[in-house]
């Protein structure tokens, strides 16, 4: 079973293996021949081909209905997504860079009380959250999403920050600081840059998290025209009743800027997830 | 240092986490509605209601069997990919990928995919019907014996393909020497697999199992689109419940006791699983 020579019976797995990814992509076949089919025909044959392709529905899908439109519920989770990274990166490189470097008592406490936070749950922290949040108006807009992300993404990314900058020699930055330059623009100039593997890393890991989170966006963002495309989808689909090619456009828009970004960047992303597990 | 560098992801931290847990804890034991009336320390009142509650009771099973069998499933699904995909198979590459997409792809949107799959007159009961077993055909989402199960089929279908790339990350550290060895000795498949593939293992497994049960104890939005927690409760789940109770119904107090319980339930059963994952671990 292990051997690396190809016999007649790797073949023989070869060929049952993508029969099995075959029907494993059974739903994504469903969901993208299912929008362009008449609806009727989405239960009379479900599995064969469209008798005639429809595009109407997604003109349909996209004007929606009710409060926002899949359209700007797209430019908000693109607007929180890419905020909440941008702010994970900057804040959270340069702590890790303080208590990785720090190799004293202090820094290793800080390190902890970082690290610790990742098992804190979450579930018991958003309910008074909620409520702080409401007092200050962080609830229903992009600023209190970005707030509360860079707080609950923030222990993961500086365990994956310290992880790497501790394995990464410091000659570099010593040599800059010998020529003069100060702390903040070594950092930036030399340090930063270093970094690159790794804030790939959190910058794909905590994308994914925050663009696909429905939970969070259902309870700060709820009844605001600035829910992300999850909660979009949620308050479409109960309106839809039966409607499969209008619940499928709908599906097929919100999950299609994530399945391009797959494909794009598939090598990186599951390196990602293993990188990220693995330090 | 320019220990000043740290402080305001520290405060983050600080507000999110710690300040907002210890709150939420205190929380579970007030009868707070969520509004300025404030909260009134009640002791332990809120966990006594979750005992006689019987939706909140249904949840806590729910919540346990589901994350208990998807983990063992979802883990079993993986470990056999990864072994079928490591080497040999020219398409590897491919069938990776085909495995790893629905990892990436929102929870809650493709379970409305499986809502039309799992349809009444949807395409699994027209199969049945196609194979001549009509009278396999059930309204699956709206059974109450079946619908936690169409959860957990969606879950596992997700989430195989991340525990797929667990177990190929750890079946890469395996030096060739011992696969070949151990195929040069002429033992069989399964003693190789048992002696020389799952000790090399072993980090994989405990990473896995243990990510893997927090998703499962965590589960909401696979919920949410399938059954909303129906038939009568039968699909409830603790994080479902708490969402509820709290938003839906404004019970703040009660819904942090019911977040407290699902903390603690992660804590304990991720806790326990490492430990005996690292003692197995130090014993191979």
């Amino acid at each position: 079973m292990f051997l690396t020579r190809y016999t007649w019976r790797t073949g023989l797995r070869e060929v049952l293996l993508l029969l099995v990814a075959a029907v494993w992509w059974l739903p994504i076949y469903f969901l993208a021949v299912g929008s362009v089919k008449p609806n009727e025909q989405n239960f009379s044959s479900p599995f064969a081909l469209p008798s005639r392709i429809d595009f109407g529905v997604y003109s349909q899908a996209w004007k929606g209905s009710g409060n926002g439109t899949l359209g700007r519920s797209l430019e908000s989770s693109l607007i929180i997504t890419i905020a909440s990274i941008v702010a994970l990166i900057v804040l959270g490189s340069l702590a890790a860079y303080v208590v990785a470097r720090a190799s004293n008592r202090l820094g290793n406490g800080l390190y902890l009380l970082f690290v610790l936070g990742i098992i804190l749950p979450f579930q018991l922290a958003i309910i008074p959250t909620y409520s702080a949040f409401r007092h200050i108006h962080l609830v229903g807009n992009y600023a209190g999403m970005v707030v509360l992300w860079t707080g609950l993404l923030m222990p993961l990314t500086v365990f994956l920050y310290t992880g790497f900058i501790r394995a990464l020699p410091r000659d570099y930055e010593e040599a800059a600081r010998v020529d003069g330059a100060t702390r903040m623009r070594t950092f930036v100039r030399v340090v930063f840059p270093l970094l690159r593997p790794v804030t790939g890393t959190v910058a794909i890991l905590t994308g994914l998290i925050v663009w696909n989170d429905f939970f969070l966006s259902l309870v700060f963002l709820s009844g605001t025209k600035n829910v992300t495309l999850p909660v979009t989808v949620y308050s479409y689909v109960g309106v839809y009743a039966s409607q499969w090619n209008l619940i499928f456009a709908t599906v097929v828009v919100s999950v299609v800027p994530m399945l391009a970004f797959y494909l794009f960047a598939q090598k990186n992303l599951i390196r990602g997830f293993t990188g990220g597990i693995k330090t | 240092m320019p220990w000043a560098w740290a402080l305001p992801a520290l405060f983050f931290l600080v507000a999110i986490h710690y300040v907002a847990v210890a709150a939420g804890a205190w929380y579970a034991f007030t009868d707070w509605s969520g509004t300025h009336a404030g909260a009134k320390y009640v002791g332990l009142s809120n966990f006594r209601q979750i005992l006689h509650d019987h939706t909140a009771r249904t949840a806590l099973v729910n919540t346990v069997e589901l994350a208990v069998s998807f983990v063992v499933i979802v883990n079993v699904v993986g470990l056999v990919l990864a072994l079928t995909l490591h080497r040999t198979l020219k398409s590897r590459n491919v069938v990776r990928s085909l495995f790893f997409a629905p990892v990436v792809l929102s929870p809650l949107a493709t379970a409305y995919v499986w809502s039309f799959v799992f349809d009444y007159n949807g395409p699994l009961n027209a199969f049945f019907k196609a194979i001549g077993m009509p009278s396999a055909q059930t309204s699956w989402l709206g059974s109450p014996t079946w619908a936690l199960w169409t959860i957990l089929v969606v879950l596992v279908w997700q989430f195989a393909g991340l525990a797929m790339v667990f177990y190929l990350a750890g079946l890469q550290g395996i030096p060739d020497e011992l696969w070949e060895a151990s195929a040069v000795d002429g033992a069989s498949t399964m003693f190789r697999l048992r002696r020389v593939i799952l000790p090399q293992l072993a980090p994989a497994l405990t990473v896995s199992f243990t990510f893997m049960m927090i998703l499962g104890l965590r589960v909401f939005d696979q919920v949410m689109a399938l059954t909303g927690g129906g038939p009568v409760d039968a699909t409830e789940t603790l994080a479902t419940q708490v969402y509820k109770q709290t938003w839906v119904y404004g019970r703040f107090g009660y819904g942090a006791a019911l977040a407290l319980v699902l903390s603690l339930l992660i804590a304990v059963i991720a806790l326990v699983q490492l430990v005996v994952f690292r003692a197995r671990e130090r014993r191979l």
